[in-house]
């Protein structure tokens, strides 16, 4: 009788869902100790009050931007902390010994890594930089439509949440970062790790999709006055070319993953072994998402790369219209090459070299963007900073990953290499080395701009060695290892491959990633410690030639006292060697009032994607009747937002020049 | 001296990696770049030509940086410094060409590789081709010689010299069949037929591996190509048809029960409809098919 009532009111849930062996619970106790200090830590310093004001409830892309980045560090590290246990395991499971994992406790910690790397790292960092820079870089005071861009946050940050509340209650998939059927339905993965994959998903992406919307109309309609699309600098192009994508591929995550979970919760077959249902379906609509999401990450990182190399060459970007030829060019053809990631799924030759020869053609205005960035070097005078070093590693291993790229978009010697270490080395070459590379970049960049102060160089050049080094130990043997026949996800292999040596290497290469993330927290922490004497008063720190460095560091709320006027592509550069000093006038500036009603909204998120997971209907359906309410609730408010006096936008700049003048 | 020091360091270095790299390689089997039969030989040829070409673009390219960053410090003043400089029409056509060129070459491989390549074809060859059936199961391959009326667990054997047509199901999830040393892999998929044609031309023992993740126990999914020369072959024949095991619907489901790291074993009678059994069990809709396990 209680049975049958605890099945009604709890769905699946019961106190066997908690961690049963040593390392989950472990892991499990990581998570809940971490966030249990956190909320200690905040309630002993009284800063709830201050954290529900100033950051939790802020419309301040800027602020949204530093949390987006905050949540993806975190995940950085458990990230890196889940690659430290694959490795060890590859590294130890050999012959006789079996390592330190079992086999689907293995295969949930690889799904875990991809899926918290692209997600909940890479998509998180990437928001985060958009946030801090666009509107900045447009001459903007905010994006679009603030409220959206907050509301993403949260769902973001819902999505994170349910992965890793998958470490605590229940399990996490286990049947690889993007799931394929049939392995992922029901019969074979009957716990709810898959539906944790699904619902964290679903949530988050919901949130990517709202973003990238608000990003592209940013974009379109936001300009400061005169700057014409031609004159926009390169990162908003690439994030406008990512924000396409965005828009068009989302959806399809979206539409895929609720088929896959009406499989697995209402019984249909859509992709089932039997029945009608086609796996192979999933797996072509699942890659017309993933492979475009490869350049919705990679497409702002060239953008980045795009500010750097000029502002420390001292140069303008060499040849701006091929650039931007370039971005559209690879935003189109990433959706004609989905299915070069199963060229071993038996299409025939025709399908198969169709869909080879786009792949390469990408490779040709990538090339160029390569080309165009060592000729902005060429006649520079070129200052080696972090930034400029994360820059030189990207252009070294990138082109390495985009070689074996280009050997894999061959169908022939794509069935030898496929599913193999081969192919695990060139897209973490291409992922690190491009994305997260170009994102460290960008960071160390406009760090002074967000928060008033310069990151250490010293630490920060030390944490590139030991990235860029650790990085080459860790994936070069993978390569040899995958033509050595060593596939993907192996727990444990034999002895007599003689595999054991190379691993312990790739295993080393993390060991000198981790001293670079510690490197990197050092960093922080030191200049954190020493801001004071790091301070940039100028505004303007590297030399920069676009319109984020025209204001004071900490960029203000409002960004721009105000709106700049364009008439040049590096307007600030122009303005600078016309020496022409900024204007002091000012204006009443509409600000958006601060809001809970988004972090409310991916609350409710929240609960529906623990309800779902957990086949408690009930708390789904609050979930949802509680979005619904609070977007009706929200919307009947008529003043959103309030006006900032000039008087006021006066005492404040003032203060930020004043500043600048006791120097 | 100092920065003497460190170049020599740097020297020392390399050699001593490419030192280590080469004893380790000459001692380790490179199943890839060491192939033995056709199929496999063609795709190293082609990994290699394709790497050869791409240093075409790597050779430039890290030059160029070299050279740009060295010569362009900021502390070498005496370089050339154009702060206007943003374009040049005549450079840009060229390095929009020159990939271009590129990638019109690997375009030209790609479609005739593709088609010369394409794993469904039969491989040419004097010797009629050898069909076997390949079920995937969880965990272990299950090969039947829908001809010669035997079967086998993890282990195949084939002749050497004679092409052989490997007829690819699954009858749990998707995973892939690969034998590197032969060539290419395969996806293996529930209610699906593939095909991969490969043959081996070198006497020996050849690993083969469940290519993708498949479960629990996919990394002891793995099957061991044994060619042999011709007389052999029939020799093997003769013995499994020795084998007293037979291969029929009652322990076929007795097999396709989960196990892993599963020695080979034999089957000395086969019932041929099996393989089209248990793909057509797909594609009707029963009761035991059904995903919750409910009936509709």
């Amino acid at each position: 009788m209680f049975g049958h009532f605890a099945g009604a009111f709890l769905g699946r849930l019961s106190w066997s869902a908690l961690p049963q062996d040593a390392i989950t619970r472990g892991g499990a106790a990581m998570i809940v100790l971490g966030a249990l200090g956190i909320v200690a830590l905040i309630t002993f310093t009284h800063r709830w009050k201050w954290l529900w004001k100033e950051w939790l409830t802020s419309q301040d892309p800027k602020r949204i931007g530093v949390m987006y980045i905050i949540v993806s560090v975190v995940m950085l590290l458990r990230g890196l902390g889940d690659v430290a246990l694959l490795r060890a395991q590859q590294a130890t499971s050999v012959g006789n010994s079996h390592g330190i994992l079992d086999a689907s406790h293995f295969q949930q910690i690889f799904s875990a890594h991809g899926t918290i790397m692209i997600f909940f790292v890479a998509m998180g960092f990437l928001f985060g930089l958009i946030n801090l820079v666009l509107p900045l870089q447009l001459g903007a005071r905010d994006v679009a439509f603030p409220f959206l861009n907050s509301t993403s946050f949260w769902l973001f940050f819902s999505g994170m949440a349910l992965v890793n509340l998958s470490l605590v209650i229940g399990d996490f998939s286990a049947a690889g970062w993007l799931s394929y059927p049939p392995l992922s339905e029901l019969k074979f993965s009957p716990t709810t790790g898959v539906d944790y994959w699904i619902w964290s998903l679903e949530i988050s992406g919901v949130g990517s999709l709202l973003s990238g919307i608000n990003f592209l109309v940013t974009i379109l309609k936001m300009r400061a006055p005169g700057m014409t699309l031609k004159k926009m600098p390169m990162f908003a192009w690439s994030v406008m070319g990512s924000m396409t994508l965005v828009a068009f591929a989302f959806p399809i995550l979206t539409v895929t993953l609720t088929l896959l979970a009406l499989d697995r919760t209402i019984g249909t077959h859509f992709f089932t072994a039997g029945a009608g249902g086609n796996a192979m379906m999933y797996v072509n609509l699942i890659w017309a998402w993933g492979h475009p999401e490869v350049y919705i990450l990679i497409l702002p990182a060239f953008g980045i790369f795009s500010e750097i190399v000029p502002t420390f060459s001292r140069k303008p970007l060499f040849g701006y219209t091929s650039m931007v030829w370039a971005i559209w060019g690879i935003v189109l053809l990433s959706f004609t090459v989905w299915l070069h990631h199963f060229f071993t799924m038996g299409a025939g030759a025709n399908v198969n070299a169709f869909f080879g020869i786009m792949t390469a053609v990408i490779a040709v205005p990538t090339g160029v963007k390569i080309f165009n960035w060592l000729f902005t070097m060429y006649r520079g005078r070129i200052r080696f900073a972090t930034p400029m070093l994360w820059f030189m590693g990207f252009v070294v291993m990138f082109t390495i990953g985009g070689v074996a790229g280009v050997l894999l978009s061959v169908p022939a010697i794509d069935y030898q290499v496929h599913n193999s270490l081969f192919l695990v080395a060139h897209f973490h070459m291409m992922i690190i080395s491009g994305v997260l590379f170009g994102y460290f970049a960008g960071l160390s960049y406009w760090f002074p701009k967000i928060f008033g102060f310069r990151l250490h160089e010293g630490l920060g050049k030390i944490a590139f060695w030991c990235w860029a080094i650790g990085f080459m130990l860790a994936f070069t043997p993978l390569y040899i290892l995958g033509l050595m026949g060593a596939t993907r996800r192996l727990d444990h292999y034999d002895a007599s491959l003689g595999w054991q040596q190379l691993f312990i290497v790739a295993a080393i290469g993390v060991v000198f990633v981790l001293l670079g993330v510690v490197a990197q927290v050092l960093q922080l922490v030191l200049s954190i410690w020493q801001r004071d004497q790091r301070r940039d008063f100028t505004g303007d720190p590297w030399g920069g030639r676009t319109l984020e460095w025209s204001v004071p560091s900490p960029a203000p709320e409002y960004n721009f006292t105000i709106i700049p006027v364009v008439s040049a592509r590096d307007q600030f550069w122009a303005d600078k060697q016309a020496g022409k000093a900024a204007e002091t006038k000012y204006e009443d500036i509409l600000v958006p009032k601060n809001t809970g009603a988004g972090l409310i909204i991916a609350g409710f998120a929240f609960l529906v994607g623990f309800g779902m997971i957990w086949h408690i209907y009930w708390l789904a359906l609050v979930g949802l009747l509680g979005i619904v309410a609070t977007v009706v609730v929200r919307a009947s408010d008529d003043e959103p937002e309030y006006i900032l006096r000039a008087k006021e936008v006066e005492k404040i700049d003032n203060a930020l020049r004043r500043r600048k003048q006791t120097v | 001296m100092k920065k003497r020091a460190k170049i020599w360091l740097g020297l020392i270095l390399v050699i001593g990696i490419a030192v280590l790299a080469g004893w380790y390689l000459h001692h380790h089997l490179v199943a890839v770049l060491q192939p033995a039969g056709q199929v496999g030989r063609k795709e190293r040829n082609l990994i290699a030509f394709c790497a050869a070409l791409s240093l075409l673009v790597i050779i430039p390219v890290f030059t160029m940086l070299g050279i740009f960053a060295w010569r362009y410090r900021e502390s070498n003043v005496r370089a050339k410094y154009s702060p206007e400089l943003e374009g040049n029409n005549l450079a840009e056509t060229i390095w929009w060409l020159i990939p271009t060129a590129l990638i019109g070459i690997i375009a030209v491989i790609t479609w005739r590789s593709s088609y010369a390549m394409d794993p469904f074809k039969h491989l040419e060859a004097n010797k009629p081709t050898l069909h076997v059936q390949v079920v995937a199961l969880d965990w272990k391959w299950l090969f039947i010689y829908p001809n010669e009326k035997v079967a086998s667990v993890n282990e195949v054997a084939v002749p050497v010299g004679t092409p052989v047509d490997f007829e690819i199901t699954s009858d749990t999830v998707m995973t892939s069949f690969w034998a590197p040393q032969l060539g290419g892999q395969m996806y293996a998929m529930p209610g699906m037929t593939t095909h991969l044609n490969l043959e081996a031309d070198t006497v020996g023992k050849y690993g083969g591996v469940a290519a993708n993740i498949s479960g629990k126990g996919f990394a002891g999914m793995k099957f061991t190509v044994k060619a042999m020369p011709t007389a052999d072959f029939t020799a093997w024949l003769r013995s499994t048809k020795r084998t007293s095991r037979v291969l029929n619907a009652a322990s076929y489901a007795e097999l396709a029960r989960p196990s892993e790291n599963v020695r080979p074993s034999y089957y000395g009678a086969v019932d041929t409809s099996l393989y089209d059994t248990i793909i057509m069990n797909y594609m009707m809709p029963s009761v035991t098919q059904t995903n919750t396990g409910k009936a509709i």
